[in-house]
């Protein structure tokens, strides 16, 4: 029986410490085309969100170049994530202890993972930080392509657009409200950022937080 | 009746040192950002249409054509007299044909609307506006788009309550009609007002235009037209362009002129200040909650335990 989580190119090495295969070069360079497309559409966006931040256009070469870049942009993160979405989403179906997992954030936060259930490849955090960026990507290009005026200004009436404007703006606040918190999730857990920029972590790291995922890792390793 | 000579002919031109008189100094609101209250208030200007003395020419279509040296495209036959089909980038005002049958009298009633910008009073373009300056009002009540700010993102038509921008296939901007602020700096009525043969269009301050409007108003209600009345919608404040409508209680069988136009509620959720600072501040707060988590928890480390329990799991470190 295959894991469910275990990805392809995961694997486990033995040694001091023990390290542990966790992404692919493709997936990680999937992962950095998405991750510098959201920040340049979220600083791209929020641009044009509040007068505040109109500044921002400079960094684009100005507000018409601002207005015409960004939903070419959002074209190329929604096509990255599609390839993120057919990598990962198997690996984060919700199972029967991410609702445990979730029932005790307190312990989560508080950095009490003794206290919490083995989880696989993917905790309900990282779970939801998924399936999250997922529907609102959907809801941010649809909505996108409603409000780009340059190719399909004719397809819907005013009112619609009025919609999707303002479904787009909220949208896209929760997105980088979801955003922060990935990031801040990799920076907090310490060993994290390694598994997207060398593809590795070590043993120690998916013992104390995907113990589950390590164990299928080992015991698939034996079975081979 | 006496002869009652018409007493808004516009005068020529003065071509003699003619003074601007509206500047920066004169705006009362700027897109995305504020200006300073101005030190002198303009009067307020208007522009009427009556709509009953209208017959369709379209002069004033060609003089807004010329004075904004503008060229339309060649158009299509689209069934109607409308020509062009529609308001477009060039076209900044448009005679729009209905033909109507009354209801009361079984007539066919020919109601040609000439539209455009209606400068309103509270610009649902300007407030829609996310680029600064580019959509300004000056203390006389113009609403003109300042193009060299403009970004060309079209929020201003979502904006308008009366789809009037239009944007620019060529340099990516919106355009709409000026109300010639151009002209009306230099003490000159609009071009469309100029060439209107049977004075349908005229232009002078706000309470002269309403004067006017109501002069017409009686005349047009001594003559049958009971419902006769003037169009300077209260949704957006009032408009610096009014109609006199000889049917005032159906505004929308003039080509659909919306009955109580006011910037859509939609807009106002989402260009209100409340979902501005609520969005701001939930990802501020987003971030303040990091910071302060990572200061009060600490970072979560591996610890070697973990490792050493990796290894065993592994089995690693055997010789």
């Amino acid at each position: 029986m295959t894991a469910y989580d275990v990805e392809p190119g995961d694997s486990v090495h033995p040694g001091d410490p023990v390290t542990v295969d966790r992404y692919t070069a493709g997936a990680r360079v999937n992962h950095w085309i998405t991750a510098t497309c959201l920040v340049l559409l979220a600083l791209s966006g929020l641009a044009l969100f509040s007068p505040w931040l109109f500044f921002l256009t400079d960094l684009f070469g100005g507000g018409q170049w601002t207005r015409a870049i960004h939903p070419w942009i959002g074209v190329v993160l929604f096509f990255s994530f599609a390839g993120l979405f057919i990598r990962f989403w198997r690996a984060n179906l919700w199972k029967a202890e991410d609702g445990t997992w979730l029932a005790r954030l307190h312990d989560v936060i508080t950095g009490h993972e003794e206290r919490l259930p083995e989880v696989g490849k993917y905790n309900a955090g990282q779970k939801a930080v998924f399936w999250l960026m997922s529907i609102l990507i959907i809801v941010l290009i649809s909505s996108g392509l409603v409000m780009w005026d340059q190719y399909f200004y004719g397809y819907t009436a005013i009112e619609q657009k009025r919609i999707a404007v303002l479904v787009h703006s909220m949208a896209a606040v929760i997105i980088i409200c979801v955003w922060i918190v990935h990031v801040y999730a990799a920076i907090w857990v310490r060993g994290t950022i390694g598994a997207m920029t060398r593809g590795q972590v070590t043993g120690g790291w998916a013992w104390r937080h995907h113990r589950k995922w390590l164990r299928e890792l080992v015991s698939g390793k034996k079975s081979s | 009746m006496a002869f009652v000579p018409f007493e808004f002919e516009l005068p020529n031109p003065n071509t003699v040192n003619p003074t601007t008189t509206l500047s920066d100094a004169d705006l009362v609101r700027r897109s995305a950002s504020s200006v300073p209250p101005p030190a002198r208030q303009l009067t307020p200007v208007a522009k009427l249409i009556d709509v009953s003395k209208c017959i369709g020419c379209k002069a004033c279509q060609a003089a807004c054509l010329e004075w904004n040296d503008k060229r339309a495209d060649i158009g299509t036959f689209a069934g109607s007299y409308d020509n062009p089909a529609d308001l477009t980038p060039e076209m900044f005002t448009l005679m729009r044909f209905t033909e109507w049958v009354n209801p009361d009298t079984n007539n066919l009633e020919w109601l040609i609307r000439k539209d455009g910008c209606m400068h309103c009073e509270d610009p649902g373009c300007l407030k829609a506006c996310p680029a600064p300056g580019a959509i300004v009002q000056y203390s006389n009540g113009i609403v003109d788009f300042v193009h060299e700010n403009c970004i060309g993102c079209g929020y201003c038509v979502r904006g308008c309550p009366f789809n009037i921008p239009r944007i620019s296939k060529v340099d990516n901007k919106a355009y709409k009609c000026t109300l010639c602020s151009d002209r009306v700096a230099v003490g000159q009525g609009p071009a469309c007002a100029k060439a209107c043969p049977t004075h349908a269009i005229t232009f002078g301050t706000k309470e002269e235009m309403n004067k006017h409007a109501a002069d017409r108003i009686k005349d047009l209600k001594s003559r049958g037209f009971a419902n006769a009345g003037l169009y300077d919608p209260p949704g957006v404040s009032g408009t610096h362009v009014m109609y006199v409508l000889h049917h005032a209680d159906k505004p929308e069988i003039y080509a659909n002129l919306p009955n109580n136009p006011r910037i859509s509620p939609i807009v106002q959720l989402w260009k209100g200040t409340a979902t501005k600072y609520l969005g701001l501040a939930a990802m501020g707060l987003m971030a303040a909650i990091g910071f302060v988590h990572h200061i009060v928890e600490g970072p979560n480390k591996v610890s070697p335990e973990d490792e050493e329990a990796a290894k065993r799991l592994a089995g690693s470190g055997r010789p």
